[in-house]
């Protein structure tokens, strides 16, 4: 298991016990299972009442400006969250540089503001 | 005068074509058989239908006094696709029994019945109520009764024991077969001789 191509045995090794074991234990319930087929195990479970609707549900397209601006703040916090745990170390110039990094996210949501993305019209 | 005695509900024929059991499950000797049953009887995942005060008990019986996973008993199960074992504990309303009748059948096989508790086994106190289910047998096959009113979680424990030996006991070959025909159970064991 050396080697360039080696390193592609263990995948293959891996892939094969893989498949090997799920194969065995789709195998194993299907030598042991009892089966009942009857109308209610096919319904959507809904705690015992009527399901309501299909399981293909839509939303509204224009949501997509609200994940557009979800992404950039997630993105915001993967950034702050690490210089939180070492601004000390750092000192005040990370400080600034990251208060010019949130600064500018923050022109981009007065700009998305003042364009009116985030009211309902 | 005849009574209109209610009549214990059984597993229902499946109508979605033929009960069947695994090929592995009918060959199986009985020592796998045995192993096989001991496996069952010691991971019964529960799914609680609490319907009244009997729900408390259970739920008491399931804390660290009572502790009834020390028995296998697991009460996880995320809802009733992944029980194996439904309790139900309390009032059944005819309103409800629908619900539980449902959920029942939404469970996989093999699947088990405690009923819990006065109301759950007869309608109890309310036997003469014109909405209360005058016992969950009615609706479905039961497979132990714990009395009481409510019953004390030790009451539990040893339903649940009783169920075990009931599980330890059983074979899958004659739960999964068709069931007999209506004419099979009323006909003769011998067949008259013939008249010479």
């Amino acid at each position: 298991m050396t080697g360039y191509m080696g390193s592609y045995a263990t995948v293959l090794a891996i892939l094969v016990v893989g498949i090997g074991l799920v194969a065995l234990m789709l195998g194993g319930n299907w030598l042991l299972r009892p089966a009942r087929p009857t109308p209610e195990k096919q319904l959507t479970y809904e705690c015992g009442v009527d399901p309501v609707g299909e399981g293909w549900a839509q939303t509204h397209v224009r949501y997509y400006v609200f994940a557009y601006l979800y992404v950039v703040f997630a993105v915001d916090a993967v950034f702050l969250f690490p210089w939180a745990t070492v601004f000390a170390v750092l000192g005040w110039v990370s400080v600034i540089e990251m208060a010019i990094f949130v600064g500018f996210i923050a022109i981009g949501l007065v700009y998305a503001w003042r364009r009116g993305v985030l009211t309902w019209t | 005068m005849t009574v209109d005695l209610p009549t214990p509900s059984t597993l229902g024929p499946s109508t979605l074509g033929p009960s069947t059991l695994g090929p592995g499950a009918v060959a199986a000797p009985k020592p796998v058989r045995f192993l096989l049953n001991w496996g069952r009887r010691y991971s019964l995942w529960v799914f609680n239908f609490g319907l009244a005060c009997c729900a408390i008990e259970f739920i008491a019986t399931s804390m660290a006094r009572h502790d009834f996973i020390r028995l296998g008993v697991i009460p996880f199960a995320p809802g009733p696709r992944q029980a194996d074992l439904m309790v139900v504990s309390g009032t059944v309303t005819d309103k409800m029994a629908p619900a539980v009748k449902r959920l029942y059948e939404q469970m996989p096989e093999p699947k088990y019945v405690i009923s819990f508790g006065s109301c759950a086994n007869c309608g109890g106190p309310y036997w003469d109520s014109y909405c209360v289910t005058k016992g969950v047998d009615q609706v479905i096959p039961v497979d132990v009764y714990v009395p009481g009113c409510p019953p004390r979680p030790e009451a539990l424990l040893q339903g649940i024991v009783k169920l075990q030996e009931k599980i330890a006991g059983e074979s899958m070959v004659e739960r999964y077969a068709e069931p007999r025909s209506v004419a099979s159970l009323t006909e003769p064991t011998l067949a008259p001789p013939e008249s010479p």
